[in-house]
């Protein structure tokens, strides 16, 4: 069997009405690659990544994940839509993500919430489900909190939860959309160290993301988004050094 | 009190009539609530138009209009049916049923409402973490959206239960032997009108008390994990 990219998105658009956001991004990840994807606000930088995994359908291009096409048809309407919605939950269940607003369920405690996808979308016995989930809890150190429901918890510590349920998973590639953007400035460093961790274990992870440092010093390739396509894109320690282009120059000063 | 005691089983079996037309309604206007919150939050037109058109046109008219409408209209419809088609002769609306479905479909229209609102109080995110490890439609509904839904949906049940309840009362007026009904035959076949009237005032308050207790018991269970102010 050839080795295939762990995911590979090919030539991508995405438009809401008249407004085309996403214009034929194309994007490569093998495993263990950690691409970081930098973009100001309006560059297409989230939808891109919600298209990956099909919460923003996109009008076209193909999404590969380890080798096996997301199949999407016609509807009579003229829509693209999943041909096989049991392929594109199966998927899904390979892709997770990482939310902006952490999005754990409410009326779970942290435990639950990072036993349910296991335990009920891939069917894990429980007490394995268990045993593993304790350990991710562990993990990004919030063992001692395993009863609490989210509400109790500090936006940094939900934060470590959605990473903890999104490992639950066993994903082969995980999708981060601005994981810290909403969280205070000193609760910012325990999420990303997490997730610097993630990374020098070998997990292939998308990273959306305003943090500077994280995407110059941990990203194997960082990708420059602008007007919804891929502006400049290479190793972190040549694109910061060495911009190319006039946006992404502008972006950086901005930035700093 | 001696009198009461005399009629207790006229009081005992009007009760028991209105426990029983208010738990069927109930279970019409839960079904009609849902199906209606669900037609108005899906992506069809005609099925949001339809459910735009029920509870608008229920919740603008009287209950006493519509429960009179539906057992008289009812049984000239059904009748003129039979007649011109000959299928069947003369049949008699049963007032059990054409009362409890009224109220059912009234109060499904205030369901309606009180589960659209419910379901919108969810934050998307909560809805899209499913979406996106995988989870099938069906299981997001059932362990993201339900358990939700219900917290926020309680304190409109509770007030919408209360009033539907206390309206089973209009049926009287097409003959139902419900509590009001035999509570009021007997006050006027003894002349003690304000004895009887009064112990279908407690009744009721008893009825209304037991629901409020069980229902607080039920928002206990539902409001996991809610912060609540000190």
């Amino acid at each position: 069997m050839a080795d295939h990219p762990a995911l590979k998105v090919d030539d991508l658009h995405k438009s809401f009405g008249a407004h085309h956001v996403i214009k034929g991004v194309s994007m490569e990840a093998q495993k263990g690659d950690v691409i970081a994807i930098l973009g100001a606000s309006g560059s297409g930088k989230s939808t891109f990544l919600r298209c990956i995994n099909l919460l923003e359908t996109p009008n076209s291009g193909d999404v590969y994940l380890a080798g096996e096409k997301m199949r999407m048809k016609q509807n009579r309407h003229g829509e693209t839509v999943p041909e096989d919605i049991r392929q594109v939950e199966r998927m899904r269940s390979r892709l997770a993500m990482v939310f902006q607003g952490f999005n754990l369920w409410s009326h779970m405690t942290v435990l639950e919430n990072v036993l349910e996808g296991p335990v009920f979308v891939q069917k894990t016995p429980k007490a394995e489900a268990r045993e593993k989930a304790q350990a991710l809890l562990a993990k990004v150190g919030l063992s001692d909190r395993a009863d609490y429901y989210p509400a109790h918890l500090s936006g940094g510590q939900q934060q470590r939860v959605a990473i903890a349920r999104a490992l639950a998973m066993d994903p082969d590639v995980m999708l981060f959309d601005e994981p810290t953007s909403a969280l205070d400035p000193e609760l910012v460093g325990e999420v990303l160290s997490v997730m610097r961790d993630l990374a020098d274990e070998g997990r292939t992870m998308l990273v959306v993301t305003h943090e500077m440092g994280f995407a110059r010093d941990v990203s194997s390739k960082t990708v420059f988004l602008h007007q919804g396509e891929v502006c400049e894109e290479g190793a972190p320690s040549e694109l910061f050094t060495n911009p190319e282009t006039e946006q992404f120059r502008a972006f950086l000063s901005r930035m700093n | 009190m001696d009198l009461i005691f005399e009629y207790r089983s006229q009081l005992v079996d009007g009760t028991i009539v209105t426990i029983q037309l208010a738990l069927a309604s109930l279970v019409v206007s839960l079904a009609l609530g849902l199906l209606g919150a669900w037609a108005k939050l899906s992506s069809s037109r005609l099925a949001q138009r339809l459910a735009g058109v029920y509870t608008s046109v229920v919740r603008g008219v009287p209950d006493l209009v519509l429960i009179l409408l539906v057992f008289f209209g009812g049984q000239v419809t059904v009748n003129a049916i039979g007649y011109s088609t000959g299928l069947w002769g003369y049949v008699d609306v049963n007032q059990f049923v054409s009362g409890f479905m009224t109220i059912g479909v009234i109060f499904g229209a205030y369901f309606t409402e009180t589960f659209r609102g419910a379901i919108m109080a969810i934050p998307r995110g909560q809805i899209e973490a499913g979406i996106s490890c995988g989870m099938p439609k069906s299981l997001i509904f059932r362990h993201v959206i339900w358990p939700q839904m219900v917290r926020y949906a309680l304190p409109g049940f509770t007030n919408n239960w209360l009033v539907q309840l206390k309206t089973t009362a209009l049926v009287s007026v097409i003959g139902l032997q419900d509590l009001v009904y035999n509570a009021f035959t007997a006050g006027r076949s003894t002349g003690k009108l304000f004895t009887f009237m009064a112990a279908a005032f407690v009744i009721y308050l008893v009825l209304t008390a037991v629901s409020d207790l069980a229902l607080r018991a039920l928002e206990r269970r539902y409001s996991r994990g809610v912060v609540r102010a000190m």
